[in-house]
């Protein structure tokens, strides 16, 4: 096992590098674009082959996520917002890491209390007491965020199986959650312990998925009903949000590239 | 003395004038909104309710320059008569969307939240949905075009930080892009949504 996830993480990281040079080679007034906040286009190096595992996706959403998270809607708002809590704070213990890592020393500070307080007083998470004394919910944070917040490229865009959309990058930032950087999955899958066992990673995981589908029910349809190229639509919406992650920032017009609509100005004078 | 007096009443009046004209962006956003909420809050029977959202969205969004927008860099690569075509097809394909989307809604609340202008043609207008029992609280922001101050018209929305006229521009160029560059196929594709 540790063999293959070594070669899977060498062709990811050669990806990486090569499209880093590619692109860098290809237009040397990127650097200047990148802190214009142009649109820079992501490399869509796979694109038939993503399709395909967009397209299997789909289907695997219509006979299993979608069906589940409807059933998850129909559930009382009480015990969905729990579920919903206890899953957020297992995420914390992801972002802390990350937060360290970009040098985000008070966010840890903070997602830290957030952490013992909701665990604790919060009942595994159930009851988000932290929020109820004023230490507000951050966003989260993952390795792959990090990698962006250190100035490593996307490298391709890629469809996984099952998870959906990601990059190279995102990808090889998530495999450090399998090599020690996630201490949910090391106490559950890697280190069985005699409180918890691999199941309950997987059940959190499938959790957070159609936790996240049941919230967005209705977007995902108008999305499906109104989009002329789904496939494309679904790979801009993720690019644009993990931009908007990575750069930590709340406001969007920050991370809007005007040229485009400048260039209208001028083409209607 | 007179003509100086004349002249700055003159002034003053068209000062007025253009101060009682020129639209806070926010208001716009405000009474598009009301006037939306009365629309699907009403009895109405759904294609009734369809056009009358189409005519508020006429009225308020710069349909033709969020349709130049998507089209990206082939912008410039279109004849006269293609654009002419694009155009038309666009509208139809933006009001269809437009109403798709809103006429699920039986009652959105939507709360102005603030607004920052970005220079003298941008401003742009927080916004929040209020949470249902369904889902979260959502926040959308409104690009609003300021160039004419009377008219403020909206040509981008910014839900949870996600740009819609930013994923129409790139689904557009995918759909050209994968044809090797030929506008003709997002007619075709335009079309088909259309009849649909």
């Amino acid at each position: 096992m540790k063999r293959v996830l070594s070669f899977i993480l060498i062709i990811l990281i050669s990806q990486l590098q090569i499209v880093n040079f590619a692109v860098a080679g290809e237009d040397g007034t990127l650097a200047l674009n990148e802190n214009n906040k142009s649109e820079r286009e992501i490399k869509d190096c796979f694109e038939k082959l993503n399709r395909g595992i967009f397209t299997f996706n789909q289907g695997l959403d219509k006979v299993l996520f979608k069906p589940l998270a409807k059933g998850y809607r129909a559930l009382p708002k009480p015990v969905r917002s729990g579920t919903g809590n206890v899953l957020n704070n297992i995420t914390n213990i992801v972002t802390i890491p990350n937060n360290i890592l970009q040098g985000n020393i008070t966010e840890a500070g903070i997602n830290s209390l957030r952490l013992i307080i909701n665990t604790t007083l919060g009942i595994f998470g159930i009851f988000d007491v932290a929020e109820y004394y004023g230490i507000k919910k951050l966003e989260k944070e993952d390795y792959g965020q990090t990698l962006g917040h250190w100035g490593v490229n996307e490298g391709c865009y890629i469809v996984l199986p099952v998870l959906g959309p990601s990059t190279v990058r995102d990808t090889v930032g998530s495999l450090a959650n399998f090599v020690g950087g996630d201490a949910w999955y090391n106490i559950t899958v890697a280190k069985d312990t005699q409180y918890f066992s691999e199941a309950d990673y997987y059940l959190s995981r499938i959790g957070s998925g159609v936790d996240f589908r049941a919230k967005n029910l209705e977007a995902f349809d108008s999305l499906e009903k109104n989009s002329l190229d789904l496939y494309a639509s679904v790979k801009s919406l993720y690019l644009q949000d993990r931009e908007r992650k990575i750069k930590n920032i709340d406001e969007a017009t920050e991370t809007m590239n005007d040229d485009d609509w400048e260039e209208l100005e001028s083409e209607n004078k | 003395m007179k003509i100086i007096k004349i002249l700055i009443i003159s002034l003053f009046c068209f000062f007025i004038n253009n101060l009682s004209l020129a639209k806070n962006p926010s208001s716009l956003i405000i009474e598009l909104v009301d006037e939306a909420s009365n629309v699907l809050s009403s009895s109405d029977p759904v294609e009734s309710k369809i056009i009358k959202l189409n005519d508020i969205a006429e009225r308020s969004v710069d349909i033709n320059g969020i349709g130049m927008y998507a089209l990206g860099k082939y912008r410039k690569a279109i004849s006269d008569d293609q654009k002419t075509k694009y155009k038309k097809l666009f509208k139809s394909y933006f009001l269809k969307s437009f109403s798709s989307r809103l006429v699920d809604y039986t009652d959105p609340k939507i709360n102005v939240v603030s607004q920052r202008k970005i220079n003298e043609k941008y401003t742009i207008v927080n916004s929040e949905l209020e949470a249902t029992a369904k889902r979260p609280k959502i926040k959308i922001d409104w690009r609003i075009y300021t160039k004419n101050p009377e008219k403020p018209l909206i040509r981008d929305l910014i839900v949870e930080g996600l740009s819609l006229a930013r994923t129409q521009k790139e689904e557009f160029n995918s759909i050209i892009q994968n044809n090797d560059g030929d506008i003709s196929a997002l007619f075709k594709s335009l079309e088909e949504f259309l009849i649909k």
